[in-house]
């Protein structure tokens, strides 16, 4: 049969940002996907030898437009680790706060991205309903919905009065009421199963081997999550990664709702635990000369911060990976035998986040 | 059919967007919207200008000169938090879209100094009252074509 080549993007309905798949098929039948990326590269890594080390928070929060909060955590701690800066409990409780909030709306704009590559508008629009008050949590604790910009090296710099918490609670029991609302579309429904049951299966053994990460690992039945190392302040949670076996787009999804009510029940677990104490520990000096590796867990995935100091106030090098570039070799993996219409819904699968992965 | 219920609900429900240029909804008080000086407080001491992370303030300490390239500015209220006089404020809305590119630029008193203020006090507390009752209508006009 001859071969046909179809590009698939940079510019695509599905894809809210620009990745490119050269996609070999014979007649419906994916045979081959090539990747292209590079189109919003930015040299965010190369800011690290011009701005200085408390500056580069700022840079490292738009690494990515969505979970701006677990970016600049993880430079935070980095530079933390480098300088034996120790954090308040406070601080890192409200660190666990925003950051599981952040992973609450990033599953939740996903889910109602998923629900609109397999053509099922309405649900996308009742995930973005839902998640509009996780956004107002955002905008009036820390002064913006998405790039919230309330780290600093040694804390955090805003607090939540208890006006603010008991609010908080009061909104996620809602948030949680109606996102269970949904489930029963999103996991069971007859339409949404016909379209990704058993569509892009990844092994258990694929998957490890091919480096994938987040909910792409767990929904292949691997119970890998970088919470699970304790930093911050999760050792004093109680949560277990979410894992699904089938290893399908059903299973992806499913991993992504199930901890879409794991994070609702952090921010609860987190508040119930908040200690009273300072914000933000007092930072001195530059960083000394040494290197740092620092794993945190994204909504996508594992995050990966290298950080080498030099003594003056900029970083020798910064090296950020970020999870959907350790989610493309396996994307690839999946997309041979697909059928053509399916590629959409397997690319989102992933939740590619592109301009993380370019920086 | 498993979406039915949220259907009807969301039948007999009132719409849950609003009609957004007729209905604004009401800002929360922390947003950090606009940035603006009050130049009268400032002693350019160019902390802000330091800190900043876009580096899009630059202060004239010889000149009394404060500004800000509002497209730049990134509203991460840093130069707010580190200001030493508290003269830097936000306001809780964003900036309106803007069709032509600006640059805030305030002109306010430079610090004397400090050897040669005993010498000139005389003129010093003369000088500031006439400079007063421009500087209000001054900030307005004040946004320069870049």
């Amino acid at each position: 049969m001859a071969t046909t080549v179809i590009p698939f993007g940079p510019q695509h309905p599905v894809l809210p940002e620009p990745v490119h798949l050269t996609l070999k098929v014979e007649d419906e039948i994916v045979k081959e996907a090539i990747p292209a990326l590079g189109y919003v590269h930015r040299g965010l890594e190369k800011l690290a030898e011009i701005r200085d080390y408390h500056q580069m928070i700022q840079v490292c929060e738009r690494v990515c437009g969505i979970c701006s909060m677990i970016h600049a955590v993880c430079y935070s701690q980095a530079i933390e680790e480098l300088m034996e800066v120790e954090v308040p409990k406070r601080a890192e409780m409200l660190r666990v706060i925003w950051s599981e909030l952040h992973r609450t709306h990033s599953h939740l704009l996903w889910l109602g991205l998923f629900a609109d590559a397999f053509g099922f508008e309405s649900l996308f629009m009742q995930f973005w309903k839902v998640r509009e008050r996780i956004m107002d949590i955002n905008e009036a604790t820390t002064g913006s919905r998405v790039i919230v910009s309330v780290n600093v090296i040694g804390g955090v710099r805003a607090d939540l009065s208890p006006e603010q918490i008991r609010w908080i609670l009061g909104e996620i029991d809602i948030v949680e009421k109606e996102v269970r609302a949904l489930q029963d579309t999103i996991m069971n429904d007859y339409t949404v199963k016909a379209r990704t049951v058993g569509v892009g299966v990844l092994s258990k053994e694929n998957a490890y081997l091919l480096g994938a990460a987040g909910p792409t690992l767990r929904g292949s039945g691997v119970a890998q999550d970088m919470r699970m190392l304790g930093y911050g302040g999760y050792s004093e949670l109680d949560f277990e990664p979410v894992v699904e076996t089938s290893g399908d787009c059903w299973a992806r999804s499913t991993v992504r709702f199930r901890e879409t009510l794991q994070s609702i029940d952090l921010v609860r677990q987190a508040i119930a635990k908040l200690p009273e104490g300072e914000l933000a520990a007092k930072v001195k000096g530059n960083p000394p000369e040494g290197e740092v590796y620092m794993r945190v867990e994204q909504p996508r995935g594992e995050c990966v911060y290298y950080i080498k100091g030099n003594g003056t106030k900029h970083l020798d090098r910064l090296r950020i990976r970020t999870p959907t570039f350790a989610n493309i070799p396996p994307l690839l993996a999946m997309l041979p035998g697909c059928e053509l219409a399916d590629v959409p819904v397997i690319v989102l699968a992933i939740d590619p986040c592109i301009s993380c992965t370019e920086r | 059919m498993l979406f039915t219920p949220t259907v009807i609900k969301n039948l007999l429900k009132k719409p849950a967007t609003r009609l957004y240029p007729f209905t604004v909804r009401e800002p929360f008080p922390n947003y950090r919207g606009e940035l603006y000086i009050d130049i009268d407080a400032c002693i350019f001491c160019g902390t802000c200008a330091r800190k900043c992370p876009s580096q899009c303030i630059e202060v004239d300490k010889e000149q009394g000169l404060w500004s800000c390239d509002p497209h730049a500015c990134v509203y991460c209220g840093i130069c707010r938090d580190t200001c030493p006089t508290k003269c830097l404020h936000m306001k809780d809305v964003h900036r309106k879209p803007m069709t032509e590119r600006i640059m805030m630029v305030e002109k306010g008193e430079p610090p004397k100094p400090k050897k040669k203020a005993a010498e000139a006090a005389p003129k010093a507390e003369a000088e500031p009252k006439a400079d007063d009752a421009d500087k209000g209508e001054s900030k307005k006009a004040d946004a320069k074509k870049k």
